[in-house]
């Protein structure tokens, strides 16, 4: 019984090993095909459209009720301390130092991750790379390398749009809805606010998450098994790791960034 | 072993050699040490029961898989020595491959698809490719098909158009894998004319992968069959073959050396057991 675990948890860990393996590989040899993507700009840019312009409308809309509902909590509890003019300042440090990035993170992860790691597997049951290998079309360049790269554009970008826009959902939240100032609003907002320790902070933070995640999907639609059951849980695979590594990474960084 | 030296001394002009050749999967050997020469200018088939790794042997001599031991060469320079971008080299140069679903690239047209290639490879005008793409859709009769999408092709249409694409380049040699699986006996016929007619019309070198015995034979003008090679020979001499393994796969019977049950206990005992573990 217990020689039966032993065996069944060294069966495991060495799995997990040889996949941490071939992921590393595997992102080496993307890396290396990354330079042929500047020979052909055009894939790059449908790639940023698939996985970036398409996005945009979930991050908008995100991005727009997550700054509302900070500002209508922020609201109240600051009024008991009658610091309400701080609303401005509670909502635009949490979404750019914290909810921006993993949000952005995490809507990525469910909206372009798993449809990148679906057409990867779904490509690889099709035959389609080994296909384009037998014609001398080495995939890693014309169909890993563009999407890699379209996706660590894209996050912080996407990052940077749902962050404008949960501070202006703040805005109109705090403003029109709770009466506050405008000028009270944007001149807590420009004296509290780093650029370089919230700001960039947060950006960096969101292009760590991009690079995870776009890793994990593209590499979780390569690697797996072919099959319509393999591809289905390549997909859920992609989008839960994907999700934890967004929210394990955040507190490293956080930890990295604010706290030493 | 001896005859097959033989046979390679009288052709000298080998396309494809592989030597002492083992390969195994999960465990199962699939390949145990085969010896194989294919010819140049022929049509080649393969044939035998499902599961005996004639996809993986087109796999291996296309450098996608790499053999335990023993050596692959095609036109001379051994497949799994090659660089990775000698590799590519070659399989430019030299291979084309049909696959069983066709491996058309589904966001782009049949005339994309063909021109895809071409594109990649070569440093041709768009004119030139536009002529070159019509060209080679009209030697699969689909110049007309040139403007739907993939999803939108029959299963015989897509394997014509994935044959246009792999003679765009005018590779040396074609690898079919399975061409007339679940084809209906029209698009069958199609695909076993053009098969022998491109060979002959191009001066191609064919490799056929299949277990349809005789479209396979009709088109072929040299047979290996089943897993180790069991025999190999023109159409006529195996069919006269003497062997259970090629009499029961060549005239498709339903038992001899591969049986008709799985193998598994003896059918007493499982009744007995009562379905009780």
């Amino acid at each position: 019984m217990l020689s039966h675990f032993l065996q069944k948890l060294g069966h495991r860990s060495l799995s997990i090993f040889a996949r941490l393996g071939r992921a590393s590989q595997f992102l080496w040899a993307t890396l290396l095909a990354m330079p042929s993507v500047l020979l052909r700009p055009n894939l790059l840019i449908k790639q940023m459209y698939s996985t970036g312009v398409q996005t945009l409308v979930i991050i908008l809309v995100a991005g727009v009720f997550v700054g509302m509902v900070l500002a209508l909590q922020a609201y109240i509890v600051l009024v008991d301390f009658g610091a309400e003019e701080s609303i401005s300042l509670m909502v635009s440090l949490s979404i750019l130092r914290e909810l921006g990035p993993v949000f952005t993170g995490l809507l990525f992860a469910g909206r372009a991750g798993s449809a990148l790691t679906a057409e990867i597997g779904l490509m690889k049951s099709t035959e389609q790379l080994s296909g384009m290998e037998m014609m001398a079309v080495d995939p890693m360049k014309y169909i890993i390398a563009p999407r890699f790269l379209a996706g660590i554009i894209s996050v912080p970008m996407l990052a940077m749009i749902f962050m404008a826009v949960a501070v202006l959902g703040g805005f109109f939240v705090a403003t029109d809805m709770l009466g506050q100032y405008e000028g009270v609003f944007w001149s807590q907002l420009h004296v509290k606010v780093d650029f370089y320790n919230d700001v960039v902070n947060g950006i960096i933070k969101s292009a760590v998450f991009g690079f995870v995640v776009v890793w994990i999907a593209v590499f979780e639609g390569y690697d797996c098994v072919p099959t319509s059951e393999g591809l289905g849980q390549a997909t859920t695979r992609s989008v839960v790791y994907g999700s934890l590594a967004v929210l394990g990474l955040d507190f490293v960084l956080t930890a990295v960034m604010y706290a030493v | 072993m001896d005859d097959l030296i033989t046979y390679s001394q009288q052709q000298p002009d080998v396309l494809v050699e592989i030597r002492d050749m083992y390969f195994s999967r999960g465990g199962r050997p699939i390949f145990d040490g085969i010896n194989m020469d294919i010819s140049r200018g022929q049509v080649t088939a393969i044939m035998g029961p499902s599961g005996t790794g004639k996809t993986t042997l087109l796999k291996l001599i296309g450098g996608q898989l790499k053999p335990d031991a023993g050596t692959i060469k095609v036109d001379g320079e051994d497949v799994h020595k090659l660089s990775h971008k000698a590799l590519y080299e070659l399989r430019q140069r030299m291979m084309g491959m049909l696959f069983q679903s066709g491996a058309l690239l589904t966001d782009l047209n049949v005339y994309d698809n063909v021109a895809f290639p071409l594109r990649e490879h070569t440093p041709l005008s768009e004119s030139m490719v536009h002529h070159l793409v019509l060209l080679k859709l009209q030697a699969v009769g689909l110049r007309g098909a040139r403007d739907l999408m993939p999803a939108e092709l029959s299963g015989g249409m897509a394997r014509r158009v994935a044959l246009a694409r792999a003679i765009a380049l005018d590779p040396q040699m074609i690898m079919y894998d399975e061409p007339f699986t679940g084809q209906d006996p029209i698009s069958m016929g199609v695909l076993v004319s053009l098969i022998r007619n491109l060979n002959t019309a191009l001066g191609l070198s064919s490799i056929v992968v299949s277990h349809d015995v005789p479209e396979t034979c009709s088109i072929s003008d040299y047979v290996y069959s089943a897993g180790k090679v069991v025999e190999h020979g023109t159409p006529t001499q195996l069919s006269a073959s003497e062997s259970p393994w090629v009499k029961q796969f060549m005239g498709g019977l339903a038992d001899g050396p591969v049986p008709f049950h799985f193998k598994g206990a003896a059918i007493m005992d499982d009744l007995l057991q009562g379905g009780v573990k």
